[in-house]
């Protein structure tokens, strides 16, 4: 999947990330501040890229402030930003792309 | 060298400070020792005067000069303006090098970056630092080394003679012009002033600081004139809206309130609930909702509680009210209900000292049955953390956290499992602020861990329905739901040092590193 345009998920709340992502050219830039940078600042690092990737995703700029969300919500939050990005609101493919 | 907790101590922390490593929490039972004492400047002629017209004569009397150490008390929380009044003044005088051994900072005390920077300020002795002073120690912005203790800890330090006060502050609600200082009346009403005692009996010079002038005499003192040497007005000592809050309204967070229900049928299981039980909470939303919880029971089953101690919340004084407690000893309001309460003639102030210093003969904190505490952090060794984050940042304080869980015969520490993210239960501390073998049991919402340390408990409670597991079993569902948190980066440089109630090195607190993703 291409990033086609800019868009956003999610929220700066607690334990939620806000996620923003934009059409690039060369790779996954990523910029990441987190609240929990230290201990997980790596993890989520390989979560991105690893979501990006299964999405199918291979230029972008994403931008995320974290604000202590687990895992699972900050999947959802990417995967929610690059579908937007495509203009996809419905039908999307729960166990396929969306993992 | 290894302490008796594990943690290693350097050399030059050990050389430079002249203390001993951490050897057990009652390694100095019974030891003996000297109590330190003032220089004392006695007032015979009765025409001597003990008022000054500022806070600049006051230390110009006093005999400031560079490399002093000066005394605060904190009862006026994140309202205080006494520190300000008086460092401010400092800073103009151009005087350097000043050791503050505050019984805590927080918040209002963020105005102290720039004279860490400066120079005027080099050391800092306190229970904790939240705030901006927090965040700049864990950055190397102070030239020596800060110092954390127990409230019990600042009074043992200032009798042995460790810390010697120069010049001690004390912020008076009430005060007349002799110095019998109350913290009750007034427009800064902090309702006690029990860190301060100390500061009276040892202090080489004290100052009374106070917004409200009374007739003489101010009667009864909680300080009294006897340890006085001035008296100083000025317009505002505090911010009344921040000393002491509206009480809080009890939580309907339902994470909160199942803990708060397990840590009182943990409560009520143990063969310590009876009557005359004695009882020590914080003022956490768990906390507060298990007292709440417990007040029930107490009154079903005609259960009475001998005495409440602490630092106090409108629901003890509601035991008080209701007839449930026999008497109340208060070392800090935090809510305008307790400071009203004090009126009641079975809610009486007591000292820090008297409280919970493990050098006395004997403190309150001995007497306690149960304490409820909070944490950052706890590990499977029991070990917990309240003053540095889990980002290394130091953040909290230790209050009268190892106090109560060396003294009291049950130590309960709330927390829930995941603090946003991050793990409470974890497999090491950042930094133990007070050691696993006082901490007896650990409630979270998904389950209650009991120190192996206490069989006698894990027999008590064993045919209760509530949810026991190991520490180890709570750390592995922390780490199952966030992952396994990477250790923070530290500096070399250690900033500052957790010392234990005894004066002993618990921990040392280094300077934070810059954290950085590899590509």
């Amino acid at each position: 999947m291409k990033v086609e345009k800019s868009a956003v998920a999610g929220t700066l709340e607690s334990s939620d990330a806000m996620v923003t992502i934009e059409p690039g050219e060369s790779g996954i830039e990523l910029e990441l501040s987190s609240v929990v940078f230290h201990q997980y600042g790596a993890q989520i690092q390989k979560l991105v890229y690893d979501t990006l990737h299964n999405l199918g995703v291979e230029d972008a700029k994403i931008s995320i402030v974290d604000k202590g969300a687990l895992d699972c919500t900050l999947k959802a939050r990417i995967e929610c930003a690059v579908f937007r990005s495509n203009g996809i609101v419905d039908n999307l493919p729960w166990g396929g792309a969306i993992r | 060298m290894l302490n008796s907790v594990g943690r290693e101590i350097p050399e030059e922390i050990i050389k430079l400070t002249g203390k001993e490593v951490f050897q057990g929490a009652f390694a100095k039972d019974g030891v003996e020792y000297q109590r330190a004492a003032p220089v004392v400047k006695p007032v015979m002629s009765n025409t001597t005067s003990k008022m000054v017209d500022s806070i600049h004569e006051a230390l110009v009397k006093c005999g400031v000069r560079d490399g002093m150490t000066f005394g605060f008390h904190h009862h006026f929380r994140d309202g205080d303006m006494v520190v300000k009044l008086v460092m401010d003044e400092v800073h103009k005088m151009g005087i350097k090098d000043i050791t503050i051994c505050a019984s805590s900072l927080g918040r209002a005390h963020d105005f102290l970056v720039p004279m860490m920077e400066d120079g005027t300020v080099t050391n800092i002795e306190s229970s904790g630092v939240r705030g901006e002073v927090g965040k700049a120690i864990s950055h190397g912005k102070l030239k020596g080394l800060a110092i954390m203790r127990s409230h019990g800890g600042r009074v043992r330090a200032i009798q042995t003679g460790e810390s010697r006060l120069d010049i001690s502050f004390i912020g008076a609600p009430t005060c007349d012009d002799y110095g019998n200082c109350r913290g009750i009346g007034g427009k800064s009403d902090c309702g006690v002033l029990s860190y301060s005692h100390v500061d009276g009996n040892h202090a080489n010079k004290v100052v009374a600081i106070t917004d409200c002038l009374v007739p003489f005499p101010n009667y009864p003192p909680h300080i009294p004139m006897a340890k006085v040497d001035y008296v100083c007005v000025v317009d505002a000592i505090g911010d009344p809206t921040k000393i002491a809050t509206g009480a809080a309204k009890p939580t309907t967070d339902v994470r909160k309130l199942t803990m708060a229900d397990y840590c009182t049928q943990f409560v009520v299981n143990t063969p310590y609930f009876k009557d005359g039980f004695s009882y020590q909470t914080g003022i956490g939303g768990a906390s507060i909702a298990s007292t709440i919880s417990l007040t029930k029971i107490m009154e079903e089953r005609g259960i009475r509680m001998g005495f409440g101690v602490g630092g106090l919340t409108k629901p003890m004084c509601d035991l008080l009210d209701k007839g449930l407690v026999n008497l109340l000893l208060d070392t800090q309001d935090f809510d305008l209900s307790a400071v009203s309460s004090l009126t009641n003639p079975r809610h009486h102030r007591i000292s820090a000292g008297a409280y919970a210093n493990p050098f006395n003969k004997g403190a309150f904190v001995n007497k306690l049955d149960f304490v409820i505490l909070a944490a950052l952090e706890v590990d499977v060794n029991f070990n917990v953390n309240v003053v540095v984050g889990s980002d290394g940042i130091i953040t909290g304080a230790q209050g009268g956290h190892p106090d109560t869980a060396a003294g009291a015969k049950c130590t309960i520490v709330i927390s829930p499992l995941l603090q946003g993210r991050i793990p409470a239960i974890c497999t090491d501390v950042t930094t133990v602020t007070t050691p696993g073998e006082t901490i007896d049991v650990v409630i979270t919402e998904y389950g209650i861990a009991i120190n192996p340390l206490r069989q006698d408990l894990i027999e008590a409670t064993k045919d209760t329905d509530l949810p026991f597991c190991t520490i180890e079993e709570l750390r592995d569902k922390a780490y199952e739901i966030a992952g396994k948190p990477e250790p923070v980066q530290f500096g070399e440089r250690v900033v500052g040092i957790i010392e234990s109630r005894d004066g002993t090195i618990l921990d040392v607190v280094r300077e934070v590193k810059e954290f950085k993703l590899d590509k």
